[in-house]
């Protein structure tokens, strides 16, 4: 018996050695982490399908994490945690709560990591080592200014239904909605919040929770509360989608109601083209996953930060509306641009 | 000699008849010492013999006050019908946790096992080209299996309920995130290759009442289940296994089997949810309904059946249902902030939870 304990230790010893040294060995691959807001939401699924991609091109070992739902700190707190103690390199994290992520990802740095912000700067910009975002407030704006300027002088008495995001009011839901206003040129009061607002146009706002359930429960009870309502701001495709159902079923879906959305998915850019959403804000997730998975090659092997666009304290991946039905004064790309540059 | 006979005939004459008089005066005997009742006993009384007035009394009465503060607007024919539209989702996931619920358990993965089964269902019959009412009869297939799963997980790991399903939300729910990649399949899609998936969604006009005919779909099933609930043995079982599991037991009901076909058919409830909530919503998605299985428990709680199982009725949970309806449409009307629908709705489950305490307290 003796001797077969012996023996067992002394294996055990070995695989022990054997597991441990890979990591001085060096098998070099670098270690990266992509910690998204949720793992449900189209974006951020196709954000991670872009930086898995780029990854396994430039040899990057990526690891995923994401919250539960929009808002979900303490998931990415525990995801930035295990990242430091894997030996990753680096970052890569589009925040729930860009303020209180700061000290933890503040922790990453001081531990040699590379932090990206993608999607959505933190508070400060600069806590980041680098942002490859989309500007969520002038993706609201662009389809403000389209509807205002599609409706002309009509603008003065339109009624308009604000489908968001949820209660708690996440930083997206936030910027899109409040810079739509802006460019519709209705007064935000605080812009930091929405619902804030007195302009009698405004007639609900009502949360969708960001899918096409959400968006035609939210819509019903808006038309419930005025059935005139002509413009429809909607946080993500999804949400307009559930919008149409109820104008559809309130017999309201013959091109009176304009619908302005943002995400610029390759199905919310069909659904332009259908005629179901009348302009969308395209964003680029793909592009801010891979510049991001290129941004921690670069440092883990050069020691090299990337660089800002010019003018910006960001990489500005931008934003571009979407519409077959171009409006004065208002930059958009067409329906089969958005096509060939969409994501999903 | 008469005389004597006559005085034991008057006798007999006068000694209490037995038989008439247990009928008539000697009731009080075998009956609890009520006392004097006021008011608020004889209510409490009342109820605890018909526990689902409550949810109906709640339900008027918020549907008047509604109607008082925000008028014509919540008060319509329209929108009345509309929140049963609204809720007729839930619904059927509320019918299908009650059936859990009823035995001493909980099932927290309702609304993921509904989602799971429209994905079948759209993914066979839009995507793979497979005749939509066999893809239909896949999906509600997919919900048996994913529901007697829990009973088996239930009865046979012998975990709590609980757990099992927070278990089984999870698995169900990155199960359809893998097959769908987060997307949607469109409901312009479904319109072209199998329409038959939305005709729970259709509308009918009845007097300016607008129901879908999964509205009519739900209060059948609500129907139908309380049928078997009150009227079948293997209803009555399901009772006594919530009241007592022992008990049941030695009485001869066979628990463990009983419990699966429990899960199993509030699994095929849930699948027959799963083709109406494609004519609700329009398109299958895989993101929707994400508060679905808390949602289907408030309908439960507020509809008056305890979480300790054996006690409450099916159509508790529809009143349940309706008043969460009613409250979220009418605050939406009242211009109130979003944020007091959730508010209102935390107070209603405790004040639902708190009147079911009162009216158990019957006797003192």
């Amino acid at each position: 018996m003796k001797k077969i304990s012996l023996l067992l230790a002394s294996l055990l010893a070995v695989a022990f050695t054997f597991a441990t040294l890979p990591a001085k060995a060096g098998s070099h691959a670098i270690e990266a982490c992509l910690i998204t807001k949720t793992d449900i939401n189209p974006f951020f699924v196709k954000m991670k399908e872009g930086a898995e991609k780029r990854a396994n091109e430039l040899g990057v070992k990526l690891s995923f994490f994401a919250g539960k739902i929009d808002g979900d700190h303490e998931t990415q707190v525990r995801a930035v945690e295990t990242c430091i103690a894997s030996g990753a390199k680096g970052i890569l994290i589009a925040a729930s709560d860009t303020k209180a992520i700061v000290p933890v990802l503040k922790n990453a740095q001081d531990n040699g990591l590379l932090v990206i912000a993608l999607d959505t700067p933190l508070e400060p910009i600069t806590a980041a080592d680098s942002t490859f975002a989309t500007d969520n407030f002038e993706a609201g704006r662009l389809g403000g200014a389209w509807v205002a300027a599609k409706l002309g002088a009509d603008a003065a008495n339109a009624k308009i239904a604000m489908l968001d995001l949820n209660e708690s009011q996440p930083s997206v839901g936030v910027l899109r909605d409040q810079g739509f206003l802006t460019g519709f040129g209705i007064d935000t009061v605080d812009v930091s919040r929405w619902g804030d607002e007195t302009d009698p146009r405004i007639i609900c706002n009502e949360v969708t929770n960001g899918n096409e359930e959400g968006g035609r429960t939210a819509m019903e009870k808006c038309l419930q509360k005025d059935s005139g309502i002509n413009v429809i701001y909607t946080i993500n495709e999804p949400a307009a989608v559930g919008a149409y159902e109820a104008l559809k079923a309130a017999g309201k879906d013959d091109g009176s109601v304009l619908i302005a959305s943002v995400d610029g998915g390759c199905p919310g850019v069909a659904d332009v083209q259908r005629g179901i959403i009348g302009a969308t804000s395209q964003q680029y997730p793909l592009l801010m996953a891979s510049l991001g998975v290129e941004a921690i090659k670069a440092w883990a092997e050069n020691g090299t930060k990337p660089e800002n666009s010019p003018g910006l304290q960001f990489f500005n991946t931008g934003v571009n509306l979407v519409t077959d039905d171009a409006a004065s004064g208002v930059p958009s790309i067409s329906v089969k641009e958005g096509m060939d540059r969409c994501w999903g | 000699m008469n005389k004597i006979s006559d005085d034991i005939s008057k006798d007999l004459q006068d000694q209490p008849k037995f038989s008439e008089d247990i009928g008539s005066k000697n009731q009080d005997h075998h009956s609890f010492d009520v006392g004097e009742q006021t008011f608020i006993k004889k209510i409490q009384h009342f109820l605890h013999g018909n526990p689902t007035m409550v949810p109906i009394i709640i339900l008027i009465l918020s549907v008047i006050s509604f109607g008082f503060i925000a008028g014509g607007k919540f008060f319509s024919a329209f929108n009345l019908s509309l929140i049963v539209q609204q809720v007729t989702i839930v619904g059927i996931l509320a019918a299908a946790q009650t059936l859990i619920i009823l035995t001493a358990g909980i099932d927290l993965s309702v609304a993921a096992m509904m989602v799971l089964a429209s994905v079948f269902m759209g993914k066979l019959s839009v995507e793979m080209g497979v005749p939509t009412l066999p893809a239909i009869l896949v999906g509600m297939i997919v919900g048996v299996a994913t529901g007697a799963i829990n009973g088996l997980l239930v009865t046979r790991l012998r975990l709590p309920p609980f757990i099992v399903t927070l278990g089984t939300w999870n698995i169900f729910f990155a199960l359809v995130i893998f097959f769908t990649g987060s997307q949607s399949i469109r409901s312009s899609d479904i319109e072209i290759n199998a329409p038959l998936l939305h005709f729970w969604g259709e509308r009918i006009n009845l007097g300016g009442f607008v129901f879908t005919y999964g509205a009519f779909l739900m209060i059948f099933m609500f129907v139908v289940l309380w049928l078997v609930l009150n009227k079948t043995a293997w209803g009555r079982h399901v009772y006594a296994i919530g009241d007592d599991k022992e008990a049941a037991e030695l009485s001869g009901i066979r628990t463990d089997r009983m419990l699966v076909s429990v899960y199993a058919v509030a699994g095929l409830v849930i699948g027959i949810g799963a083709w109406v909530s494609i004519g609700r919503v329009g398109s299958v998605s895989p993101t929707s309904f994400y508060e679905g299985n808390l949602d289907s428990i408030t309908a439960v709680v507020i509809g008056g059946t305890s979480l300790f199982g054996g006690r409450g009725t099916i159509l508790g949970a529809l009143f349940g249902a309706l008043i969460v309806g009613v409250f979220s449409s009418g605050l939406s009307i009242a211009g109130l902030d979003v944020l007091w629908q959730r508010f209102a709705l935390g107070c209603l489950i405790i004040i639902a939870v708190g009147i079911d305490q009162w009216i158990r307290k019957v006797s003192n």
